[in-house]
């Protein structure tokens, strides 16, 4: 009887200290990780954003989840990367991959990463930003008319056609100026 | 007359079209010569630039479909809409500086544009044609 209060015991004292660790982990990550509640890590690795943005805009690692940056991301998958030739030298493939993997969304604490890892996690690892359902979900009120019919913005991948500091991270929609659409608020 | 003689010379000298060659270029043309190329045909590259072929969704696309027939002139990407920087090194002194920049995007185009890999000869014949423009 004994034998089994104390075990008890240890279990919830063992119990205890270790939530007490995960509680002050949290804590110091708030406190080391002012920004963590805002918006989405911006692109800081100058390969990075040299390869990808010299053909489209440099989508920041925390829009979609690891297991999409590991599918887009091997020598075979850029050779058609979306229908076109994307291939790298191993060098920089290498340095491309694990940047992207370590800023995927599942790794961030940044607010839209952590709202694209949720949305995410249940399904198959997608391959495009559009397909991810916290930004669908997003743009649903934006008319078509808007996007798809717009000549200057044309679809929802050009994030920078609309969202003025997407290059920051920042998709707020106080920075959003629709092309040839001034009032698209109203 | 002496006068004249200068100016002549002067003259010759700006109208002969300037071949804006780099440490980069020199060492791939030397590259493609080593590789089997013995006489280079730029105006071979010429109609290439605009010989359309089928791509891959149905279009008929050639090298001037994104880069156009201006070289000083930017470009833009038929998919991307991602505008390209002029090729040509009178206005883009950035273009053709980097060796492996230049044979990244001879594969990467060759092989959206024409499905395959172009030959030596035929980057030797394209970087000519694209350095006296």
């Amino acid at each position: 009887m004994i034998k089994e209060i104390s075990a008890a015991v240890t279990l919830i004292l063992t119990l205890t200290f270790c939530s007490g660790i995960v509680v002050a982990e949290d804590l110091a990550e708030a406190i080391l990780t002012p920004y963590r509640q805002k918006e989405i890590v911006p692109v800081e690795n100058k390969q990075y954003k040299d390869e990808c943005g010299s053909c489209h805009f440099a989508y920041q690692p925390g829009l979609l989840p690891t297991k999409s940056w590991e599918k887009l991301l091997t020598a075979e998958a850029l050779k058609k990367h979306f229908g076109e030739n994307a291939e790298l030298d191993a060098d920089t493939l290498k340095v491309i991959h694990d940047y992207a993997i370590a800023n995927a969304a599942d790794k961030s604490y940044h607010k839209r990463s952590r709202k694209i890892s949720v949305a995410t996690e249940n399904m198959e690892a997608p391959l495009r930003v559009t397909e991810v359902r916290y930004i669908k979900r997003k743009h649903h009120e934006i008319p078509e008319k808007m996007i798809k019919g717009n000549k200057d913005v044309k679809s929802l991948s050009y994030c920078d056609a609309c969202h003025t500091q997407a290059n920051k991270g920042v998709f707020d929609e106080d920075t959003v100026k629709i092309p040839n659409y001034p009032n698209w608020d109203d | 007359m002496k006068r004249l003689l200068a100016l002549m010379i002067f003259a010759a000298t700006i109208s002969v079209p300037v071949v804006m060659a780099s440490p980069a270029t020199d060492s791939l043309l030397a590259k493609y010569k080593s590789e089997g190329v013995s006489k280079i045909d730029a105006s071979k590259a010429k109609s290439d630039w605009t010989k359309e072929t089928k791509g891959e969704d149905g279009e008929m696309i050639s090298c001037s479909t994104c880069h156009g027939t201006d070289f000083s002139k930017a470009g833009k990407h038929r998919k991307t809409h991602k505008v390209i920087d002029p090729l040509s090194t009178r206005v883009n002194t950035e273009r053709f500086t980097d060796e492996k920049k230049i044979e990244k995007w001879f594969k990467r185009n060759c092989n959206d544009t024409w499905g395959r890999e172009c030959t030596a000869q035929e980057k030797a014949d394209f970087l000519t044609f694209l350095l006296a423009q």
